[in-house]
């Protein structure tokens, strides 16, 4: 049993490195990569020391009692604050079988990016700064059980990602940085709203009987603890719950992000450096489809199902149109951009299906989009640094040249496919399966199987114009994959084939927590079906 | 001998392969030898399989061995039950028999290509990409279910990708890897659709499970359509992997890769997955599923026969020869001739592996010349490979003594049986028109490459019998096209012990009433469910009868079609060209393989690439156009609100400090301070002030 509070310290250990590296000078950068290289690693080895001790059977998500590795203090206390009352709200955190895959996936990818950082070389001192920022505000998004915790490190994320592609982007950096914020900031707004909405519609009971206003996610997502004219009350009968749901749904989709809200995803991971766009698609992506998961489908069970259908639709949209819009595509970075829209499809067709094989593969999908497209920007990255260019028609014939970037490479585009035997497959056919077995969605899955048709012809027509054919003069002089890239594509590679031949370890991590995410839901919507109706 | 042995060796002999391939990748660039090692894991794969074979033959021939364990599983605490994916092996004589034949070709692929490959930069890789072949597709042929089949079907779609573009540094032979991979993958999503519904509605992959639910009247959504339907669908990996019309078009261009690969891919690997798919599948198709299946392979014996009798490419007329053979395979299956499918399946895997190869040296010995008509008179130039070479196009032909004729006349024979008992004509008068074009076209090859004279003396001096690595294959194969292997009577098949005895006849699952007629289990049999229907007195007769009418009638068409390549292009009684001049249309249409390439890329490449194109132009204008319009709005009113904040709110503000200056400026004037004054304001003020309040 771990008898120290390790979630605060994964979360704060990228802090304590930020103060340490405020005080270095600015010429000792060698000292500073590897020290960040370092908090990183400790980082993820706390993630696997905590699943090493993390209980399988338990569920989480509505359960405080089933979370693992909990802190609970009072935060915030404010006594009779005008007609508001007492305000209270808790420093709380935990985890369950929805969150520790996120965390695993959050270190493992932020200890590559790290890695990957080794090439900054405007302001380092600056850019590992923001980038330990980051880290904090990720992990903290990923263990806060509290709505405005949560906030906070949602929030927190936002700054440092604006000034790492800002700053230390390519030409259009502050075009793509301002777009990147504003748009997220909209998204934040939406949730923000809605969480206001919340606080004033759920009373908590504390352990002296006394009843207040909540923040804590769990105690909102009990529907007994609705007050009567609670602004989003189900009893209220000014039903506002409709819209609020998708006031939250677009702040989370824009993360994630849903077609029509993509737009700032491309411009972003075109400008942003290799390791930002690794972190950006590898995990910031997964927060829009985990804060659904998390507080969407809890607290709003009764919308959630009436609207999964459109869950569903949009899923398939992004599937289908993020695969055409790759297709079309002349950017190596962009391709993969729009490769992730397609990809992160599958996460919500997953979702929509709301049943055990359906959450569980979007969870895995989500995993492994994390780890295969972050293995894809980084390929980008590496062709980049060399040929300074990423015009997929300026190569060509490249599997001769540098036959070992070729063959990670192939790895990686053939996960992206779902090719049988690596990571990608599993999760999409678990999605198709749940999909399918959904009768409302059924359809919507079967036509989003087109996805993998369209997936391969983008994939390996890419593969073809980069790799295959013959060796453009120019390239004769690119040197194959060094060193420091082999340490970061051999994880991830291996990542990627384990996860394809033996998904067991993961699926299980989750498998109590989509059953409770699929019991929530299904028993808290009619209750509060039934309690609205009255 | 157990149960277990087998399953254990199965194991052994699908892993082996996997070995070669990941340590013969990895050690590629530093061990210049690690190809015998490969080598010498396939050897070591092939005489597993042949103990298998043997050991299941001998102890366990009436037994279906199978096996399962959990891959992985989702326990559901709400309802407490467990659901679980599993992988699983199953071995009948079916599977043994099969695992023999990919082991065989695959290990003679990889001797003969030790001498054909020699001198390649990549020559390790090669051998690796054949090593994970063979390992896709023995996982294909040992697995239970069908998910398992999916997950082995698409890894071989990885190697052919791999095999075919081999020589990326070709234009054509990246674009045809890249071809057959999406060609595939459009069967591959119906073949999925399938698995999802057969999952939905069974909670398993396992073949066996399924049909014994589907015996016990579970249906997918209750009706007997939508099981035709799930048939269909999963028949349609078969239409991508086999090469079907209308996706055939793969094949012909996967001749861009290395020749060995050729003939793996065409004889034992990949084009032979689907119809082993057909095979596995066979319990669960509905007489209509059937009727699609006979009616897909009947078009796909046609269409290809057809435009192999104008190609010129010696590797070409093969391909489309194999389309054709594939064609017979599928249309046997549609029409219940399970046997003699799979018996076609296994003949046509030696004999098309012995032409292929056999081209393959031709190809070597003429210096990668792969036009027949710079060819001829190489017949006492390698005598080797013809003599093979002829044995094997008799074989194909259907001729008697050889392999092919067993097979191929209980397929014909089996298609007129059909058609007496349900009426579709069709499938008689086709699958002897195919046998008429396939022997013209086998000796058209022939007399162009081997007979006559040298059309191109250079290559011709050039050329010389093939090594011993890549003649030992032919002479084996050939041999194995000898009636002599399967039964005693050259005559009838079915006397033979692989028919009597090895090949498993077949079970039929599907509701009574969506069987064809013959199919029926008839009510006195009823004790006995066990019995095929192939032992059934009615197909029986039916069989019986059609046995000598079709060994006549194909025969005829067999020589007639010899014959008349002879009177063309040996005798030169007739001139080709006036012939194809006077057809021109047809020969065109022939010669340009019906077109199906330019209607493809004209119609559903155009269409996907032209909509790629709109959609991207779409985001990048209107979807993100709308987002940087609002900000430009955004901007702009924000600008306004600056101005109006600047020059009306603030010129408020403004003004009204102006005005309160101007009333002071003007009041200020009588501040002077002078006491005079200030009395003398009084006064006056006080003179006004009595004048108002008198």
């Amino acid at each position: 049993m771990i008898n120290f509070p390790i979630l605060s310290l994964i979360t704060f250990l990228p802090i304590i490195g930020m103060m340490i590296i405020l005080f270095i000078p600015k010429r000792q950068s060698l000292f500073i990569k590897s020290f960040t290289i370092i908090i990183t690693a400790i980082q993820l080895a706390l993630a696997i020391f905590l699943l090493s001790n993390y209980n399988f059977s338990l569920a989480g998500i509505n359960d405080i009692k089933s979370f693992q590795f909990v802190e609970k203090f009072r935060w915030i206390e404010i006594d009779g604050f005008a007609w508001l009352g007492k305000i209270k709200i808790d420093y709380l955190l935990g985890v369950d079988g929805l969150s520790v895959p996120m965390i695993l996936l959050t270190t493992i990818i932020t200890f590559i990016a790290s890695i990957s950082s080794w090439t900054i070389d405007k302001s380092i001192k600056g850019y590992f700064l923001m980038f330990l920022l980051l880290d904090t505000g990720m992990i903290g998004v990923f263990v806060a059980l509290d709505f405005f915790l949560f906030y906070i490190f949602w929030e927190l994320m936002l700054l440092p990602m604006y000034f790492l592609i800002g700053i230390w982007g390519g030409p259009r950096r502050e075009y793509a940085a301002i777009k990147f914020f504003l748009y997220t900031l909209l998204g934040s707004v939406l949730i923000l709203l809605v969480m206001i909405g919340l606080y004033f519609s759920s009373m908590e009971t504390l352990a002296d009987g006394t009843r207040v206003f909540t923040f804590n996610m769990l105690e909102l997502m009990n529907p007994t603890n609705y007050t009567q004219n609670g602004i989003l009350s189900p009893l209220n009968p000014a039903n506002l719950r409709l819209i609020a749901f998708i006031g939250l749904f677009i702040g989370f989709a824009i993360k994630i992000p849903m077609f029509p809200f993509h737009t700032w995803l491309p411009d972003a991971h075109v400008e942003a450096p290799t390791a930002i766009s690794v972190i950006l698609a590898g995990v910031l992506l997964k927060m829009g489809t985990y804060g659904i998961l998390r507080i969407s489908y809890p607290i709003f069970p009764d919308i959630t199902k009436d609207l999964l259908w459109w869950i569903a639709l949009f899923g398939a949209i992004n599937i289908i149109y993020g695969a055409l819009t790759a297709m079309a595509q002349k950017d190596f970075k962009k391709l993969i951009a729009y490769s992730s829209v397609s990809h992160m499809g599958y996460v919500m067709l997953g979702m929509a299906a709301l049943n055990t094989l359906g959450i569980s593969g979007a969870i895995l999908q989500m995993f492994n989009h994390g780890t295969i497209t972050a293995m894809l920007f980084l390929l980008v990255g590496v062709i980049y640094d060399r040929a300074h260019l990423r015009d997929i028609e300026g190569f060509g014939g490249l599997g001769k040249q540098m036959p070992i970037y070729t063959g990670f490479t192939t790895v990686a585009f053939f996960a992206a496919i779902g090719l049988p035997g690596l990571s990608g497959f599993i999760s999409e056919a678990l999605v198709f399966l749940g999909g399918f077995g959904n009768n409302s969605i059924r359809i919507i899955a079967i036509v989003s199987t087109l996805g993998i048709l369209l997936g391969a012809g983008y994939m390996l027509w890419t593969l073809q114009r980069v790799f295959l054919g013959n060796l453009p003069e120019k390239w004769n002089q690119l040197t194959d994959v060094d060193t420091r890239e082999y340490i970061m594509f051999i994880p991830l590679v291996l990542i990627i084939i384990f996860l394809g031949v033996y998904p067991s370890p993961m699926l299980n991590l989750m498998n109590s927590s989509v059953n409770a995410i699929v019991d929530v839901v299904e028993k808290s919507g009619l209750f509060l079906k039934s309690i609205g109706s009255l | 001998m157990y149960e277990s042995t087998l399953i254990n060796l199965s194991l052994f002999i699908l892993l082996l392969p996997l070995l070669g391939f990941v340590v013969t990748l990895l050690l590629g660039k530093k061990v210049k030898s690690v190809f015998i090692f490969e080598n010498l894991i396939i050897i070591l794969t092939f005489f597993s399989s042949v103990y298998l074979l043997y050991s299941k033959l001998a102890n366990f021939r009436t037994t279906k061995i199978s096996s399962e364990l959990e891959w992985f599983g989702f326990n559901n605490f709400i309802t407490g039950t467990k659901l679980s994916i599993n992988l699983g092996f199953m071995i009948d004589n079916i599977t043994a028999i099969m695992l023999f034949v990919v082991a065989l070709i695959s290990m003679l692929v990889h001797l003969y290509s030790i001498e054909y490959m020699k001198g390649d930069e990549r020559y390790n890789r090669y051998f690796a990409y054949l090593g994970i072949f063979t390992f896709s597709m023995n996982g294909i042929v040992l697995t239970n279910n069908i998910l398992m089949m999916y997950i082995f079907w698409e890894l071989v779609g990885l190697s052919s990708y791999l095999l075919i573009g081999f020589w990326f540094e070709k234009k054509t032979a990246a674009d045809a890897g890249k071809k057959a991979f999406i060609v595939n993958r459009i069967g591959d999503i119906g073949m999925f659709a399938g698995i999802l519904i057969l999952f939905l509605t069974y909670q398993t992959f396992s073949f066996d499970k399924i049909f014994s639910s589907i015996s016990s009247g579970v249906l997918p959504f209750n009706s007997d359509f939508w099981l035709t339907v799930t048939g269909i669908l999963l028949f349609c990996g078969a239409i991508g992997k086999s090469a079907q019309f209308p996706l055939h078009v793969w094949l012909p261009d996967a001749m861009e890769g290395p020749t060995p690969v050729s003939a793996l891919i065409h004889a034992a690997t990949m084009v032979a997955a689907g119809v082993y798919l057909v095979v596995r599948i066979f319990g669960l198709l509905t007489a209509d599923a059937m009727l699609f299946i006979g009616v897909i392979g009947m078009i796909s014996a046609f269409i290809p026969a057809t435009i192999a009798l104008t190609q010129n490419d010696i590797k070409k007329v093969l391909a489309y020869s194999t389309v054709s053979q594939l064609g017979y395979m599928i249309m046997a299956l549609g029409v219940g001739a399970y046997q003699f499918a799979f018996f076609h399946l296994v003949t046509h895997a030696f004999f098309k592996a012995a032409l292929f190869l056999g081209s393959g040296s031709v190809i070597h010995a003429m210096h990668h010349e792969q036009d027949i008509r710079k060819m001829g008179g190489l017949r006492n130039k390698m005598p080797l490979t013809y003599w093979t070479f002829v044995i094997s196009s008799l074989a194909i032909s259907g001729i008697p003594l050889t392999s092919g004729f067993l097979s191929k006349d209980g397929i014909i024979a089996s298609s007129m049986a059909f058609a007496n008992l349900t009426g579709h004509y069709l499938f008689p008068i086709f699958s002897l028109v195919v046998a008429l074009l396939t022997a013209f076209y086998m000796f058209r090859l022939i007399i162009l490459t081997f007979h006559g004279e040298p059309r191109d003396i250079h290559k011709f001096e050039h050329a010389h019998e093939s090594p011993f690595l890549m003649v030992m294959p032919l002479v084996l194969l050939a041999g194995l096209s000898i009636f002599i292997w399967y039964t005693p009577n050259p005559l009838n098949s079915e006397q033979g012990w692989i028919l009597s005895k090895w090949i498993e006849k077949p079970t039929v699952f599907t509701p009574e009433r969506s069987r064809f007629d013959f199919m029926k289990s008839s009510s006195d049999e009823e004790n006995n469910i066990k019995q095929s229907y192939l032992d059934a007195e009615v197909y029986k007769e039916a069989m019986h009868s059609a046995h000598y009418p079709a060994m006549i009638l194909s025969e005829l068409m067999a020589i007639l079609g010899i014959l008349f390549a002879f009177i063309v292009y040996q005798w030169k009684k007739i001139n080709a060209d006036s012939i194809a001049d006077k057809i021109k249309p047809l020969y065109n249409f022939s010669l340009n393989k019906w077109y199906f390439d330019e209607i493809y890329n004209k119609t559903f490449v155009a269409f996907t690439i032209g909509l790629s194109k709109v959609l991207a132009w779409f985001d990048a204008k209107i979807i993100d156009g709308m987002v940087n319009g609002s900000a430009f709005l955004t901007k702009h009113f924000s600008f306004f609100i600056g101005n109006f904040d600047k020059y009306v709110i603030d010129g408020i503000v403004n003004f009204t400090a102006y005005f309160n200056g101007f009333i002071g400026l003007l009041v200020r004037r009588i501040q002077t301070g002078k006491v005079q004054s200030y009395l003398a304001l009084v006064i006056f003020s006080l003179v006004i002030l009595l004048f108002i309040f008198k």
